[in-house]
């Protein structure tokens, strides 16, 4: 049996809860429409197709869009070596997701980390903190509407307040500055 | 704390009753803090151990002390500019890093297959490199920790000649930043296979003496045996890989199951541990590096255009918008120069879709998943790393173990923090 399969029977199985299997570099994704039913998708997957490892689980901010989140499941057979993708979208005011701990236990720590990252939550999730950044961090910062270099922050106690210096590294050559020779002492002039 | 209270009744019935409301407070449990500056814990682990006398009751692991946000740098800049991050994820194996995430990123551009032969055993070679040199460090810590110091020089005397390799093939022994996009920075420089198969033959006299040190060693079993075991279900249902999840007999190797590169066309077997306990985990890794000894030897054997490229074979894609122009050229010819300059300033036009590959890197699958919107950067790059999800089994796998089994189970799940907490 071959992935394409797989969904074809996952299909047959939800109907109109699954969208049609898409196929991008022999990979298949399935979306599903309704957030609320991945619990029963995902324990058919694993308990009726084999689908016995969770890969990953991945969210993606569409920012500027609506819905605003999108989360990705990686599901795998070690029996029938076949990947499967499902996709789903949350919207921003929702921002919540049921639990797959249930299905995978490995679903702990990923969606852990997307609460932390992303701001989504897991309903049912049984010890749902930060895991990457420390507890009381104000932001969530994969979000796209989060700087690269940080943000200030009004808890100096809990989050530093300064963003991180992004410009005036060795390498770094900042328009109307010094050159490089001029700033990196060890670099030969011509002359010498 | 712990409260001390008297007890105060004169009738003994009424005594013994008190005593034993207070029984609980007697097997009072201690809160202790290991890490996340603990040589066990190989980098910046932090675990909140509970303990009833001298074992375990719970475990919290505490991680995140490396975040810096890789996936989001990632999203910040081209696909060739993320190639020197992917050597700080898991560090005791940039090279096998280097190749995943090339590898993943010429799957988005449908490139994948048509890699140039030596191009994929020069990656090979490398990869298997990494993967001895992972697990030669693995299992040094891992004899200190428990007690054979021994271990820790023999291997580490090994991994300075794979050092001396990475560094005559990439400029850098640690950073080493070897793979491009379409290919490999350049190609093996004059003597460097020689000195592959100089490394392959020596190596395996040093598995053997590690070997006599530690496997039938009476310490070594009795620390590591029935310890740390975990069940076939219990290492699917977490999502372990590499030699964690085979040690608990679990076959499951994506060189075998999603053949990338040229390991269809080379020979090796996958070893299984049985019970899954700390010293199958080790039996397994120390087969790998002898199945990893034979690959390498098989490649040197094959690799098109032999040791010295007589015969000028090509190390990347003929694509001039993927893979930078000859320099010569690009002072010379106008298409060189456009191709050079739109790849410098743009990045490689990738276009839009996603795409999930997985590698066997030394500590398990390092999985990319990369959505493109087309153009230079990609629009989101999540990194599954191997350590992240097999140390989420430790707050399940310790509780029941002695406090000082804690050094051998971690040792024997053999992590790195910069590529779980990425």
């Amino acid at each position: 049996m071959t992935a394409l399969d797989f969904a074809n029977r996952l299909k047959a199985k939800f109907g109109e809860l699954l969208s049609e299997p898409a196929e991008f570099r022999g990979e298949i994704s399935l979306k599903v429409t309704d957030a609320e039913r991945i619990v029963d998708v995902s324990l058919f997957a694993k308990k009726e197709l084999g689908f016995d490892y969770l890969v990953d689980i991945t969210s993606i901010d569409n920012y500027g869009e609506d819905p605003r989140w999108t989360v990705v499941y990686h599901l795998y057979g070690i029996a029938h070596r076949c990947y499967l993708r499902l996709v789903l979208n949350v919207s921003e005011e929702k921002s919540e997701l049921p639990t797959l701990t249930g299905v995978w236990r490995t679903a702990d720590w990923h969606e852990r980390e997307i609460y932390d990252m992303m701001g989504i939550r897991f309903r049912g999730h049984p010890d749902l903190r930060r895991i990457l950044m420390w507890e009381g961090y104000p932001y969530f910062p994969l979000r796209k509407d989060f700087p690269l270099a940080g943000k200030p922050s009004e808890t100096p106690e809990v989050a530093f307040s300064k963003p991180a210096p992004l410009d005036g590294g060795p390498f770094v050559t900042v328009p109307g500055g010094k050159d490089a020779i001029a700033r990196e002492p060890r670099v030969r002039t011509p002359e010498n | 704390m712990a409260q001390t209270r008297d007890i105060e009744y004169r009738d003994p019935a009424a005594r013994m009753a008190a005593a034993e409301e207070l029984r609980d407070m007697q097997g009072e449990r201690m809160v202790l803090n290991m890490g996340p500056s603990h040589p066990a814990t190989h980098g910046v682990l932090r675990i909140v151990l509970e303990l009833d006398g001298e074992i375990i009751t719970k475990a919290v692991p505490d991680i995140g002390y490396l975040h810096r946000g890789d996936e989001k740098i990632a999203e910040n800049m081209t696909y060739t500019q993320f190639i020197p991050y992917t050597d700080r994820l898991d560090y005791l194996a940039p090279l096998a890093n280097n190749v995943a995430y090339a590898l993943a990123v010429e799957k988005l551009l449908g490139i994948h297959d048509k890699l140039p032969p030596r191009c994929q055993y020069i990656r090979v070679i490398c990869d298997e490199l990494a993967r001895i040199s992972s697990h030669l460090l693995g299992l040094g810590s891992f004899g200190m920790d428990v007690g054979a110091l021994t271990v820790f020089l023999l291997t580490f005397t090994e991994r300075e000649k794979i050092y001396n390799l990475a560094e005559a093939i990439s400029g850098a022994r640690f950073t080493t930043s070897y793979t491009r996009i379409g290919g490999v920075s350049r190609d093996t420089p004059a003597g460097w296979c020689d000195g592959v198969r100089t490394f392959a033959n020596e190596v395996m006299v040093t598995i053997a003496e590690v070997e006599t040190l530690l496997s039938r060693n009476r310490i070594w079993v009795d620390r590591t045996r029935d310890v740390g075991v975990i069940s076939k279900a219990d290492a699917i249902d977490y999502g372990l890989t590499g030699p964690n999840l085979r040690g608990s007999g679990v076959n499951y190797d994506l060189r075998k199951d999603q053949p990338y590169l040229c390991y269809n066309d080379l020979q090796f077997e996958v070893p299984l541990g049985e019970v899954g306990d700390c010293y199958d985990r080790y039996l397994v890794r120390m087969e790998e590096m002898r199945q990893s000894v034979w690959i390498i030897h098989q490649c040197l054997d094959k690799i098109p255009g032999g040791f010295d490229n007589k015969s000028k074979e090509p190390v990347k894609v003929a694509d001039g918008k993927i893979v930078l122009p000859p320099k010569n050229k690009v002072l010379s010819s106008m298409e060189e120069l456009i191709h050079q300059f739109m790849l410098v300033t743009e990045g490689i036009n990738v276009p839009p879709g996603e795409i999930y590959f997985g590698h066997e890197n030394p500590k398990g699958e390092l999985g990319f998943y990369i959505q493109s919107r087309g153009g230079g950067t990609p629009y989101r790059m999540k990194i599954r790393s191997p350590s992240f999800v097999n140390l989420s089994i430790l707050s399940q796998l310790l509780p029941g173990h002695l406090m000082s089994d804690t050094t051998a189970i971690l040792g024997s799940l053999d992590f790195v923090m910069g590529e779980c907490d990425r």
